[in-house]
């Protein structure tokens, strides 16, 4: 099977994970090992000064995990910006998932603010993944602005509803030069097949894993579902046809 | 003189670098933090020049979990 390629990175996964919702740093750490992942997003905080007993970082310090910091809080370009800046200061990595989605109901991504922001961060050399609803258009401005890779929804983050943006993702798969990882709403390892079946490059899923019964095995249950689903694109998937077609021949003798 | 950290407003001595602010507010956890001081990043190799100045606001970030 081939390596997912993404500005320059080659990566060992296609089954990328969020950081947040889990019960603790020490579930998150085996689900995260578990999974195979070998991009792990985070976000970032202000410091408790009174009491920092935050340890997240330590609990992914392996060599085969790349770490991706988010925007995740800034509400529009210039906070996206500024926070990307402190990321690349804390993480030392020019590697960034770029997120603006100001409501809080919704989680909609505001896609003027973050074509905004990826003009920007592309001139100050940062290697960004945005993340968009799946409009086509956009995902051409922001390859045209320089993006690494575009990261279309297939649901509200968190939902856990699915592709329902699928007929849009098979446009963008179609028409981006750029890898297209299916971000949000990624609810079960059937939809992480799915995406891989029909062409996307790689998924990142967090809700559907940190909350599941068992997050250990069901970040190995997505792992099956992302080599499963690139091995049969790579296979080449058999064609929808309208009519039957026997699978068996018609057998003379009771003709 | 009093700088706002973090949201909270803390006091400091004058001139005070942001290298002697962090030795004092977080010790020696040092490692994976980014500072701003009035929305302005300042790199790690500065903070042992960087003098803080009275109403100075100033972020200290690192990461957390998130998707």
């Amino acid at each position: 099977m081939s390596n997912l390629i993404i500005a320059g990175r080659q990566f060992n996964s296609r089954l990328f994970l969020g950081t947040g919702k889990f019960g603790s740093s020490e579930q998150m750490e085996k689900a995260v090992l578990a999974s195979g992942s070998d991009m792990v997003t985070v976000a970032l905080k202000r410091i408790d000064i009174e009491a920092d007993t935050d340890t997240l970082l330590s609990h992914l310090r392996y060599k085969h995990i790349n770490l991706l910091p988010n925007t995740s809080g800034a509400r529009s370009a210039k906070e996206a910006v500024f926070v990307a800046q402190l990321a690349r200061e804390a993480m030392e990595t020019n590697w960034l998932k770029l997120e603006i989605h100001p409501d809080p109901k919704y989680l909609m991504p505001d896609p003027i603010e973050t074509l905004k922001a990826c003009e920007e961060l592309a001139k100050l050399g940062f290697i960004v993944l945005p993340y968009i609803h799946a409009d086509p258009v956009l995902c051409k401005r922001l390859e045209d602005a320089g993006t690494a890779a575009v990261m279309p929804l297939g649901s509200p983050i968190g939902s856990n509803k699915g592709l329902k943006s699928i007929d849009f993702i098979e446009i963008i798969i179609e028409q981006s030069k750029v890898p297209v990882v299916i971000d949000a709403g990624i609810g079960t390892p059937s939809d992480a097949a799915k995406a891989l079946e029909i062409g996307a490059d790689a998924v990142l899923v967090n809700t559907a894993i940190a909350v599941a019964g068992d997050p250990v095995n069901m970040a190995k249950a997505f792992k099956m579902a992302v080599e499963a689903g690139r091995m049969a694109y790579e296979s080449k998937l058999s064609k929808i046809n309208k009519t039957a077609e026997a699978s068996s021949p018609l057998t003379s003798f009771l003709d | 003189m009093e700088i706002k950290l973090n949201n909270q407003f803390k006091s400091f001595p004058e001139h005070c670098s942001i290298q002697q602010m962090l030795d004092n507010v977080v010790g020696d956890k040092q490692k994976g933090i980014a500072v701003a001081v009035n929305q302005h990043v300042i790199p790690k190799d500065q903070w042992p020049f960087f003098s803080l100045n009275n109403n100075d606001e100033v972020l200290i970030i690192k990461a957390t979990q998130g998707g």
